[in-house]
């Protein structure tokens, strides 16, 4: 047994590591979100594709790497550290895993593969006014000749993809399909996440292909979204990390009354908190990447523990790494509010922390007995 | 990255479940919950004594001193299971858990042989002497003296907040021995027979009502020089080396403690129809989540200790983590049972003998107790983020 990346894991780690930090550095993360209005730079795109990330999980067979969710976590937390610009994370978790989740052979080598080594890209169409993650609540209507009419809204990455995955109902049944971008209107809507751009589509009896329906279709949104959730947790680690680094470098060489500002607890105490949250949600998201990779009992609650936790941490420890640099890190050019930014746009996406605790509400209260106080009495501890 | 067992660590736990199958005493909690702290104590000391005779004491303990050589993974599966058996805790905690591990890693081999197997069979009971009224947090600054007279030394002195003084046969002491040098500097550990004249142990009557803690006073007590544990003048590595076990081990028991607690506190919501109250079941799944990672945390510790042999400094995450959990925990807990839960032992009325008005008054005090949280904060600043110095 052991809790913790493995040597191949670590030297995946570091690997990625070193090359977001000479491909992604800060100054081309700006350099990308400020010179387009999509955040997408195709020469990047082509390099993550170059190192095999855009392909990580998926099976060999489409020209992926065919590597685990732990792998994954770890690359991700570099990712969220880089605060790598554009659609990566669009195409290949919230589109790449619901084709991988969904699609036939055929279809897989159609739309899975360019996605896998990068020469196309995607999206998933899946939030519309009700702004709800819960795929019960997707009606957006797809008729019997497969043609969609109607909005999706607050659509990652969608202006610089090549097509759609759309969640829709037919007949009152979930159904999945890929659309093609250049069938659809899209409106850009300005979210908080400069990184990572937001769309609304407009679908006007768009023809789609139908990947899957019915149970079928629910069974691979649930699996996608589990995957993708547990990226998502793992890119907000990174990015805590990153927030946390810069508010501890900054305490140890801003001085205020003679002395460096973290050598005063009331600065110290909130660098050691960010501390404690972040290793807190690194151990959550490495948890929940290993349940799903060994389908363990408890992984549906570990995947919302983590998102949930890792959303709730990732916003306060961007926002203290804001208190600790006091001005400076209230102008545009200091990266703390990229990250601030970041972890606010990735708290609310794929469920905020509310809808996964209800989720573990579900599992852990209404899943549990009722038992009389004859059978169990409690004894609590002094500890 | 691989939480599967080996064929040993699935061997070890399969053993383990089944020796506990049999061996857990049916309805203890019942059978404990409305005596006092002596006889609860002493139903401990038999459990433990229990757990000795099948090998289980100590199981992270070398063989040679009763305990069973298993490794840093088996004796996190050991808690799993102690956990999933819901057992009893075990009597002598700061034996097994802060002071044992001390004689281990800086005792002498006559030492080892004197003490280990009587802190694990719960035969001698020990307690801790470190605080002091005018060094808590401050440690360095304690002033109980011991002055080097023949082949005794002469320990003078007053300690407060000892855990279990009142049932202790020995006690880990940290005494001034130099007063020339700086303050860290002059320590020294020395373990303390309880029954040596000049020791007086008065209850000190806290926050619960209870006399959990004492107060020791030290007049003029011989101790022998081959009770200095490491060697003169070196007692602050050595107190220290306590403190990270205390901080980075001892947590792994305490999930036994919440899981049981969590589950109890769910089935009461259940009971008084809070359960389907929105914002109940959001505080509810916050405090599921949060035990769930102060358990992967644990995990992820000893992971690490087994890499690199000690507990470090990360240990202070673990003991902010089931403090202030606890007293989340205990909060969570008054909100859904209302004034049921301000209800004390004795209240035929309240759930639980009394349980939740004791449990949130003592959780009170797990942000003090080894180490404040204040401190934690301290070390993780300092010697974790490599902050300057705060104090």
């Amino acid at each position: 047994m052991n809790f913790g990346l493995s040597e191949s894991q670590q030297i995946l780690r570091s690997n990625a590591k070193k090359f977001f930090a000479n491909e992604c550095p800060p100054a081309e993360v700006r350099r990308i979100f400020e010179t387009t209005l999509t955040a997408f730079d195709a020469k990047l795109y082509a390099k993550l594709a170059e190192q095999g990330f855009t392909g990580i999980i998926f099976p060999e067979q489409y020209g992926g790497l065919g590597l685990g969710r732990v792998e994954m976590a770890a690359l991700l937390e570099e990712m969220g550290r880089a605060l790598v610009p554009g659609p990566y994370f669009s195409s290949v978790f919230l589109a790449g895993t619901v084709i991988d989740a969904a699609a036939s052979h055929e279809q897989k080598e159609k739309y899975l593969r360019p996605l896998a080594e990068g020469t196309q890209r995607a999206t998933l169409a899946m939030l519309e006014r009700s702004a709800s993650w819960d795929p019960e609540d997707v009606a957006l209507e797809a008729s019997l000749d497969h043609t969609i009419a109607g909005e999706k809204l607050f659509v990652n990455d969608a202006a610089c993809a090549d097509f759609l995955v759309v969640a829709a109902r037919a007949q009152g049944e979930l159904a999945l399909y890929i659309v093609d971008t250049g069938n659809v209107a899209i409106t850009p809507m300005n979210g908080m996440d400069i990184t990572r751009r937001m769309s609304a589509i407009g679908f006007d009896r768009s023809p789609g292909v139908l990947l899957a329906r019915g149970e079928a279709a629910e069974k691979a949104l649930k699996t996608a979204l589990q995957t993708a959730t547990v990226a998502l947790s793992a890119e907000l680690v990174g990015t805590m990390q990153r927030a946390m680094d810069l508010a501890v470098d900054y305490a140890k060489t801003r001085k205020q009354f003679g002395k460096p500002i973290g050598a005063y607890q009331a600065v110290q105490h909130q660098c050691a908190d960010m501390y404690l949250w972040t290793e807190s949600s690194r151990s959550a998201v490495l948890y929940a990447a290993w349940a799903l990779d060994n389908n363990a009992e408890d992984a549906e609650r570990a995947v919302s523990v983590a998102k949930m936790y890792a959303s709730d941490a990732g916003r306060e420890i961007t926002s203290r790494a804001i208190q600790v640099h006091g001005g400076n890190g209230f102008t545009w050019e200091n990266d703390c509010h990229l990250c601030f930014r970041r972890a606010k746009a990735s708290e609310s996406m794929l469920g905020d922390p509310s809808y996964h605790r209800e989720l573990i509400a579900e599992l852990v209260i209404d899943g549990a007995a009722v038992e009389s106080a004859e059978e169990e009495t409690v004894f609590v501890s002094g500890v | 990255m691989d939480l599967t067992l080996t064929q040993q660590e699935l061997e070890f736990r399969d053993d383990l479940r089944n020796w506990l199958s049999k061996n857990v005493p049916a309805g203890w909690q019942k059978l404990t919950s409305d005596q006092t702290l002596e006889e609860r104590f002493h139903f401990l000391c038999g459990w433990q004594k229990t757990l000795f005779d099948g090998g289980w004491a100590g199981v992270s303990w070398p063989k040679e001193y009763g305990g069973r050589g298993a490794t840093l993974m088996q004796t996190a599966i050991f808690w799993e299971e102690m956990a999933r058996a819901e057992a009893p805790p075990m009597a002598n905690v700061l034996g097994l858990g802060l002071i044992g591990p001390t004689i281990i890693a800086y005792g002498n081999d006559a030492q080892k042989q004197r003490f280990l197997s009587k802190i694990l069979s719960a035969e001698e009971i020990w307690c801790q002497g470190f605080s002091e009224p005018n060094a808590g947090s401050d440690l360095a600054a304690l002033s109980t003296e011991a002055v080097l007279d023949g082949d005794r030394y002469t320990v003078n002195g007053h300690k407060v907040w000892n855990s279990y003084g009142w049932a202790a046969d020995w006690c880990e002491l940290v005494v001034r021995t130099d007063k020339n040098v700086p303050q860290h500097k002059g320590l020294t550990v020395i373990l303390v027979d309880m029954k040596t004249p000049g020791v007086e142990v008065r209850g000190l009557k806290q926050i619960t009502g209870e006399s959990e803690f004492c107060e020791l006073f030290f007049r003029d007590v011989r101790v022998p020089v081959e009770n200095v544990v490491g060697n003169v003048n070196e007692g602050w590595k050595v107190a220290m080396g306590t403190l990270m076990h205390e901080r980075g081990t001892f947590g792994a028991g305490i999930q036994v403690a919440y899981q049981r607690n969590f589950k109890r506190l769910v089935s009461l919501a259940k009971k008084l129809h809070r359960d389907q109250d929105p914002l109940v079941r959001q505080k509810l799944a916050q405090l599921g989540a949060e035990i769930e990672i102060m358990r992967l945390n644990q995990m992820r510790a000893f992971s690490r200790i087994n890499a690199t042999g000690v507990p470090g400094p990360e240990g202070s995450i673990q003991k902010i983590f089931w403090s202030e959990l606890n007293q989340r925990l205990q909060q969570v807990a008054q909100e859904i049972l209302g004034p049921y839960g301000l209800l004390g032992k004795g209240d035929t009325n309240g759930f639980d003998e009394g349980a939740w008005q004791f449990g949130y008054l003592r959780a009170r005090g797990n942000t003090i107790e080894a180490g404040t949280s204040e401190v934690q904060r301290n070390i993780i600043g300092h010697y974790v983020l490599g902050l300057p110095k705060s104090y």
